[in-house]
């Protein structure tokens, strides 16, 4: 058995050693880049990340959305690439990407539906919207609404998910990432039957330009008058 | 009453989130006159002086907090938390969405005073919309010369990233932000060391929300004794509300502080819908215990939802009618925590676990009368015991559900026993 001594009363040399000695004899270093072919484009897409932080292991969150967008999801292959333009192993994007909601490490469905089961989307009912989506899809809505589940097609991914800070349009979904509310059983077959089709989704439903829920200000508040600035 | 609109003063003139109307309405003034003839120290002490005080859920002094910062030649950092994810809670998106860029001008205000060369908008991955906004108009300002390395030719240098998150709650808690735009996991740090004094990168980092930072450009154009002609004496200012849930008009309501919340329930947000009646209602986003119809008077401040023993918190009101089963709001409640608990700290990943079960069979008819004893006991062990407010922001609310509507719970058991 080796001797154990504090690690801040070795030389460098022995540190590494240690750590070396710790590793699973099963686990990936960093990927060379001459040994994993990345596409020109992902390449570009992560390097401009590293190239506007201080510190490059800051991109590593874009760097997985990167991947996500170019890959449909966080496969093993796409982690690889990032990883070895980033310069740090594999493990540590999968453990990111298996951390953060938004990065999917199982392939999935091509369009997303986010639907929100939070408080607020609840109370004006959410889990018959969830329902309505999920039979329109064709997927488990117990399923979809716990860990997520695409339609056997491949073309729609359903997923119950945590408030998505939007509890003016509830009941609501982001749909591609876009947000679409109020919305109720009706318009979710139509917005799984526009997506199916590639048509425009719930046009009238979309959030962008919605204005703000108390109009036009009715009077000017005289403290207000002296403001300056917009 | 009507709304009293500083930061959405101009929010649906149209086009307002691109440079060009932004600046026809007075916007970017203030950051020319603060780069050219202000000290960081007279910003600073005009914000200290305003009473702004932190609009992301503490309700912490701004001005205050920025004076932590030491002075020196080290590299500080600014970051603005536009990780929006209490539930309730949806103003930083209307303010990003419809004015982008009296935030950038905000932030680099504040970067100024505080000396960071560096600023981070810090925005959840699901505003994807908004921050490409944000994007588009960040690239705006600095072809404007308002960023980058020679502001308005002063030579002082400010950059902005807008940086995306990826969908974790806890990434809203400051320190955890930081691991996460440091690319780590989501996980909170011990403090101290406050981000103040160690924050990004090991740098002394002021970390402010979105709404926060878009009162900046106002309080130092208008000075800090104009601001404190708004609010009470201890919460000055404005605020934007969000309320929603059972009301007729959901939606952002700027409002003075210290009007009633009965004002902004009934008055701006239209009351309950079809003429029912308030039974719970949360006055500062899902992590603040919840109140009743007999709090419906209390004035909209800090200190007024502090005295009744909840919290102001992000300003979001969410309200519930009778028609709600309160153990069925207080797992859902709960289920949201446990979701989002990032399993650092034992007290939070066991006990949001701990009181999702109990709860679960409470309300499918299974419960023990020891049950509602246990989720109460639990919920007074997360309090206080863990690195962050996580667990202590489901065990708030639960517990008050649980005191204040014991009488629920104990139907919805006693209907088992009948049962049986």
């Amino acid at each position: 058995m080796t001797e154990l001594r504090p690690t801040d009363e070795m030389t460098a040399a022995e540190r590494e050693a240690l750590i070396a000695s710790m590793r699973p004899e099963d686990a990936e270093g960093v990927p060379e880049l001459h040994e994993v072919e990345v596409p020109d484009e992902l390449r570009e897409q992560i390097e401009a990340a590293m190239s506007r932080y201080p510190q490059l292991r800051s991109a590593a969150i874009p760097a997985l959305w990167a991947l996500q967008r170019y890959h449909g999801w966080c496969s093993p292959e796409g982690i690889r690439q990032a990883a070895a333009v980033m310069g740090v192993t594999p493990a540590y994007l999968e453990a990111l990407a298996t951390f953060y909601d938004l990065f999917r490490t199982t392939p999935a469905g091509r369009h997303q539906v986010l639907v929100c089961h939070n408080i607020s989307c609840w109370l004006r009912g959410a889990d018959d919207l969830t329902r309505a989506f999920c039979e329109a899809a064709g997927v488990g809505a117990h399923e979809a609404d716990h860990d997520g589940a695409s339609s056997e097609d491949g073309e729609i991914f359903i997923k119950g998910f945590e408030c998505l800070g939007a509890c003016d349009i509830a009941p609501m979904a982001s749909i591609d990432q876009r947000y679409y509310g109020p919305l109720d059983g009706d318009d979710a077959v139509a917005a799984i039957k526009q997506l199916r089709t590639g048509a425009e989704v719930l046009p009238g439903k979309a959030l962008a330009g919605r204005p703000t829920a108390g109009g036009p200000e009715p009077e000017a508040d005289p403290r207000e008058a002296e403001m300056e600035g917009a | 009453m009507p709304e009293t609109r500083l930061l959405f003063r101009h929010i649906d003139e149209p086009g307002l989130s691109s440079i060009d109307v932004y600046r026809k309405l007075g916007g970017y003034r203030t950051l020319d006159k603060a780069f050219k003839e202000l000290e960081p120290e007279e910003v600073l002490a005009e914000l200290e002086n305003s009473g702004l005080r932190g609009r992301g859920g503490a309700g912490f002094s701004m001005g205050k907090k920025g004076s932590f910062l030491p002075r020196g030649e080290m590299e500080k950092y600014l970051c603005c938390n536009a990780d929006e994810s209490e539930p309730g809670a949806f103003k930083d998106r209307e303010l990003m969405t419809k004015n982008p860029h009296q935030l950038i001008e905000g932030c680099a205000i504040a970067a100024l005073a505080v000396d960071a060369t560096y600023a981070f908008i810090f925005i959840r991955g699901e505003y994807w919309e908004v921050a490409d906004i944000l994007d588009r108009a960040v690239a705006e300002a600095y072809e404007a010369g308002y960023l980058g390395r020679n502001i308005l030719g002063t030579g002082k240098r400010v950059e902005l990233v807008v940086h995306r998150g990826a969908g974790a709650y806890i990434c809203g808690e400051e320190t955890a932000l930081l691991d996460a735009l440091e690319g780590k996991r989501g996980n909170p740090r011990l403090k101290p060391p406050f981000p103040a004094i160690q924050g990004l990168y090991g740098g002394p980092t002021l970390i402010n929300n979105v709404e926060t930072l878009s009162n900046v450009p106002h309080i130092v154009r208008n000075g800090a004794d104009w601001y404190r002609r708004f609010g009470t004496e201890e919460s000055t200012g404005t605020k934007v509300v969000s309320v929603s849930g059972h009301v007729e008009r959901p939606g952002n309501y700027e409002i003075e502080l210290g009007i009633s919340s009965r004002e902004i329930i009934y008055g701006l947000a239209g009351g309950p819908l079809e003429g029912r009646r308030v039974k719970a209602w949360f006055p500062g986003g899902s992590s603040a215990p919840v109140l009743t119809e007999d709090d419906l008077d209390l004035p909209y401040t800090f200190e007024a939802l502090a005295k009744a023993g909840s919290m102001l918190g992000s300003g979001s009101i969410i309200v519930a009618d009778e028609t709600v089963s309160i153990p069925e709001l207080a797992l859902r409640t709960a289920r949201f925590y446990h979701h989002e608990s990032c399993g650092k700290c034992t007290p939070c990943r066991e006990g949001t676990n701990w009181t999702v079960k109990m709860l679960e069979r409470v309300v499918n008819g299974m419960g023990t009368p020891m049950d509602l004893d246990i989720i109460s006991s639990v919920q007074e062990n997360i309090i206080g015991h863990c690195l962050c407010v996580l667990g202590d922001s489901m065990a708030m609310p639960v517990g008050s559900m649980v005191q204040k509507f014991r009488g629920e719970f104990e139907a919805a058991l006693e209907g088992v026993r009948v049962a049986a």
